[in-house]
Parts: structure tokens; C-alpha cells; sequence
């Protein structure tokens, strides 16, 4: 089977001089796997996430999505990705549906009048379908942006703290519905969180980052108890302190 | 349905696939002026004010100069009506560009599977749409309060028309191009650069009036093959197929040369990273 994602050896240097915001990355993704790449600010999450998706291009490294090579072959990789983030909007003056429309067309969906539909029903976006996308609470903001995230029935989605400024009601029901559609589609996930409640529950894998390296990796349970604490969050102060007390890996 | 079904079903009629992908562009646009009527009102703002002034102008030279035939002919009105179709088309452009910087949008467009080249013929198509919107309803209010009827050039008008359009995409090219480069800090120049060039492409009066040194530049540009062309056709009523030949040959040179840069400067901010921040 083939790997969703591959990535080895990545590493960005934005200028020469400059210490590589992602110094040497590699992991592989199986398909239905979920990953969390967790570091502080500055770890190097948004700018593994931007070369994974081809917004960025990485010095050197190689990047292989769903068996296509990022550098050679990105736009058939893409096809089959698609990307959320509360930090990227949606048009606010167009409504849910032109939105989805717009995102239908741009990834070729077949028939997308009932994709719509489907996805209206699973994230509950039929009352507010026909408003536009910028008069939208926080909450259903990210059911939309979800949505476009889901439009394509994507094999690899890459996930940016997708329930930042979420009431824990909602995060809880967006957490649901990444669940939901993994096991439906074998879909793989990376996601990249500061809720460190959302990578225990979600991830069977977890890439610790901090300077864009990989300082340590493992299940969650894995890292908790090399750590010797007792949750995640204890594990990621301790690495991003330096103040590591478990047993070395 | 498995991930092989679905990558076959991906796969399948590539080039409906991409008029698909630059129809989601054009529909995302044509949607945003459904929206938002200021918008289209804006359109058709400038250019009908350009036309009234001008005819105006016009009106009040025919009876005060004894160029009468030359300014009765229309030269000046034409002028207007027809650069506005370049200004209207680089504008349309570039500013529909500028529209998903605005929105924060860009982002979403460029990890889609849209490739550069669509991303520019959805441009190019919304550049068309709105110059018609712009600068048609111009030419049929001229022709009501000046009896000044463009549309009687025929399909020479049709030509020249295009021959401006794809001179603004040209410019819309290098102007987008400054935007990847720059940022947001260079959008006034999607407003303000086919202005600068007005001088030099001689839309109200013959190359021959510019310095001679000067000239080479001006012949340079598409638009002052196509303003020669105009003023022969309304002033003596004769073809300058020499002129419209020059102005698509040039066109040809620009726009290769633009896409080139664009390519280019794409390609550059990816590479710096310019594409994570572009509206900051």
C-alpha cells in the first residue's frame, strides 16, 4: 500500500545565514493514520505544513503525497488533499454554498450539488447555508471551513489547530467529525494543535518539534510515560522547557 | 468509494478539469458582484464620467478650433472610449487578483489543485467581463448624447478593442507580478500604472507629435499602433492594417514576456515564503 505521505530529510532555510526554520523533518503517514506535530511558536509547524502543500518550497528534502512527488507532480497530489485553517479565511461576502460551489469547481467534485448536500447534513450547515460566510460565529466559521476541507473527499488532510477559539462543546463536535470521516474514508490526518487534549484523543503518532527538528516521537501514551507524567501537555512543557525529568528515549 | 475510485475518477478529461477549475475562479468573482452592487456600479462609474467630459470637450473644440473635421470625426471621444478598454482590462485584472488577497483567500486558491496558468485565464475572462460591463454601456450613452457611435467601426473596433484588452493584461501581468514581489504595498500601482503610460500611447494625438526620440517608445506600445489605426479609420476613412498587425505582434512579445516574469516571480515566492503572508 502506498505511504500517504513521505517526507525525508526536510529542511527550509528562508535565507541564507538564517537558522532552518525546519532542519532535516522526516516521517512517514500510512494511509488512515492520524499524526499531531506539536512544538511552540515558531517550531516549525506552519512552515512543514506550507511545503507539504506546496505553498512553500523546501530547500532541500522531498516530499512524496499519495505516491505523487511534491516538487515534480504537486497539482495531482493536490487533487486528492485539501487543508483547513482558522487562519486562512473564505470569501465573507459570498454565502456557505457559493463557497462550496467555488471550492466544488476548483477540485473538479462530481456531482457536487449533492456533495453539498451531504456535507450540509453531516455538519449541520443547512440553516445558515444561504448567508454569507462573514456573518458567521466562530463556531460555525469552522464547520464551514471543514466542509471546504471535506468537499473533494480528500485521502490526506492537513489540519492547522482547526479548533482554535472553539468553545469545548464544539471542539468536541468538530473532534467527533474528523473521527466520524476517518473511519468512513481511511483518510490520513496531520494535525498540527496546541490543544494537547485534541492530539491524545485524535493521533496515533506524535512528532515533537522544537528549532524544526524533531526532538522526540512516539504514540501519546508512549511519550507520556517516557516522560514519566501524566498527560501530553506535561510532556510538551517539559521539551519545550528543556526540563525533561522521564527516562531518555 | 475507495481512494483508487476516487483517484481514477480525478483523472479522467484533464482539459474539462481545468476549464472547470477557471470557471470555479470566474464564479467566485461573478458571485461576489451578485453581492455586492457598489461593485458594479463602480464598473460603469468611471468610464461613463471619462465619456461625458470628454464629450463635452469635444463639443465645445468643434466650435472653437478650426480643426472641426479632425475633432468632429470623434478622435477624441474614441480615444477615451477605447483606452478605457485597456485601463478597465488591466484593472479588472489585477484588481480580481487583489480581491482574494483582500479576503485572505489566496491561500486556499494556491494549495487547491489550480494551476498558475488557470489562475491567469480566470483573471483574463473576469478582465473581459468587467471591461464590457465598464466601458459598453459608455460607448451606447455616447452614441445617445453625442451621436458619436463607435460601434460604426465595425469589426475594426472589435479588433482594436481586443488588441487593448490583451495590452492590459500585459500590463495586469507585471503589475501582479510587483504584487508577488512586494505585497500588498504595491497594489496602488494596480490603479495608478496604465496612467503613467498615457503620454506615450498617444490616444489623443499622433505619434508624429512626440519628440523623436521619444517616438521608438511610444511605437513600442500595442496601444499607440492601435490609436494610429483608430484616427485613420475615423479620420480618413481607410484600413491601417500595418498598424493592427504591429499592435497583436507587439501584444504577442508583451504578454510572453509577462507571463515570463509572473512565472518567475510566482516561482521566487514560493520559495521565499511570500505566499504564506502576501496580504500583510
Amino acid at each position: 500500500m502506498i505511504a500517504a505521505l513521505t517526507v525525508e530529510n526536510l529542511v527550509k532555510r528562508y535565507a541564507p545565514g538564517l537558522a532552518p526554520a525546519v532542519d532535516g523533518l522526516s516521517f512517514t503517514m500510512a494511509q488512515g493514520q492520524t499524526i499531531g506535530l506539536l512544538g511552540g511558536n515558531g517550531a516549525g509547524k506552519t512552515t512543514t505544513i506550507a511545503m507539504l502543500l506546496g505553498l512553500l518550497v523546501p530547500s532541500s528534502g522531498r516530499i512524496t503525497a499519495l505516491g505523487h512527488d511534491m516538487a515534480k507532480d504537486r497539482f495531482a497530489a493536490l487533487a486528492r488533499m485539501n487543508f483547513a485553517s482558522p487562519y486562512i479565511s473564505l470569501p465573507s461576502k459570498l454565502t456557505v454554498r457559493e463557497n462550496l460551489r467555488v471550492y466544488g469547481h476548483l477540485y473538479n467534485v462530481a456531482g457536487l450539488k449533492a456533495r453539498i448536500a451531504t456535507l450540509a447534513e453531516e455538519l449541520q450547515l443547512t440553516e445558515f447555508i444561504d448567508r454569507p460566510a462573514g456573518q458567521l460565529s466562530a463556531g460555525q466559521k469552522t464547520r464551514v471551513a471543514l466542509a471546504k476541507a471535506l468537499i473533494n473527499t480528500p485521502d490526506l488532510l492537513l489540519l492547522d489547530e482547526p479548533t482554535a477559539s472553539l468553545d469545548p462543546d464544539t471542539g468536541d463536535w468538530v473532534r467527533t467529525r474528523l473521527e466520524r470521516y476517518r473511519e468512513k474514508t481511511g483518510c490520513a490526518i496531520l494535525l498540527a494543535s496546541h490543544n494537547m487534549a485534541e492530539v491524545e484523543r485524535l493521533c496515533g503518532h506524535v512528532l515533537m518539534l522544537k528549532q524544526g527538528r524533531v526532538v522526540d516521537e512516539g504514540s501519546p501514551e508512549e511519550l507520556i510515560a517516557r516522560f514519566g507524567r501524566e498527560d501530553l501537555e506535561q510532556v510538551f512543557l517539559d521539551i519545550a522547557r528543556g526540563t525533561r525529568v522521564g527516562e531518555s528515549a | 468509494m475507495m481512494p483508487s475510485d476516487r483517484e481514477a475518477e480525478r483523472s479522467v478529461n484533464r482539459p474539462a478539469q481545468s476549464i472547470r477549475r477557471v470557471w470555479g475562479l470566474v464564479y467566485r468573482h461573478l458571485a461576489l458582484y451578485r453581492s455586492s452592487p457598489p461593485r458594479l456600479i463602480e464598473l460603469m462609474y468611471w468610464p461613463i464620467l471619462q465619456m461625458v467630459v470628454w464629450g463635452f470637450v469635444t463639443a465645445y473644440l468643434a466650435g472653437m478650433q478650426n480643426n472641426v473635421a479632425s475633432v468632429a470625426a470623434g478622435v477624441l471621444l474614441g480615444g477615451v472610449l477605447l483606452w478605457e478598454a485597456a485601463l478597465r482590462s488591466q484593472m479588472g485584472f489585477s484588481i480580481s487578483f487583489l480581491e482574494e488577497i483582500w479576503s485572505r483567500n489566496l491561500g486556499h486558491i494556491f494549495v487547491s489543485p489550480m494551476r498558475p496558468g488557470e489562475m491567469v485565464a480566470g483573471l483574463m475572462v473576469m478582465s473581459v467581463l468587467r471591461t464590457c460591463i465598464g466601458v459598453v454601456p459608455a460607448m451606447g450613452l455616447a452614441w445617445v448624447l453625442y451621436a458619436f457611435n463607435i460601434f460604426a467601426l465595425g469589426p475594426l473596433l472589435v479588433a482594436q478593442f481586443a488588441a487593448l484588452i490583451i495590452m492590459g493584461w500585459a500590463v495586469a501581468l507585471g503589475v501582479t507580478s510587483l504584487i508577488l514581489r512586494y505585497g500588498a504595498g504595491a497594489e496602488a500601482l494596480a490603479w495608478s500604472v496604465l496612467f503613467g503610460i498615457t503620454p506615450f500611447a498617444c490616444v489623443f494625438y499622433p505619434v508624429s507629435v512626440l519628440p523623436g526620440w521619444l517616438q521608438p517608445f511610444a511605437l513600442a506600445l500595442p496601444a499607440a499602433h492601435v490609436f494610429e489605426g483608430m484616427r485613420a479609420a475615423l479620420v480618413e476613412q481607410r484600413m491601417d492594417w500595418g498598424h493592427l498587425a504591429a499592435a497583436y505582434v507587439l501584444n504577442a512579445a508583451w504578454i510572453a514576456g509577462m507571463a515570463w516574469v509572473f512565472m518567475r516571480q510566482f516561482q521566487s515566492a514560493r520559495v521565499r515564503g511570500a505566499l504564506l503572508n502576501i496580504g500583510e
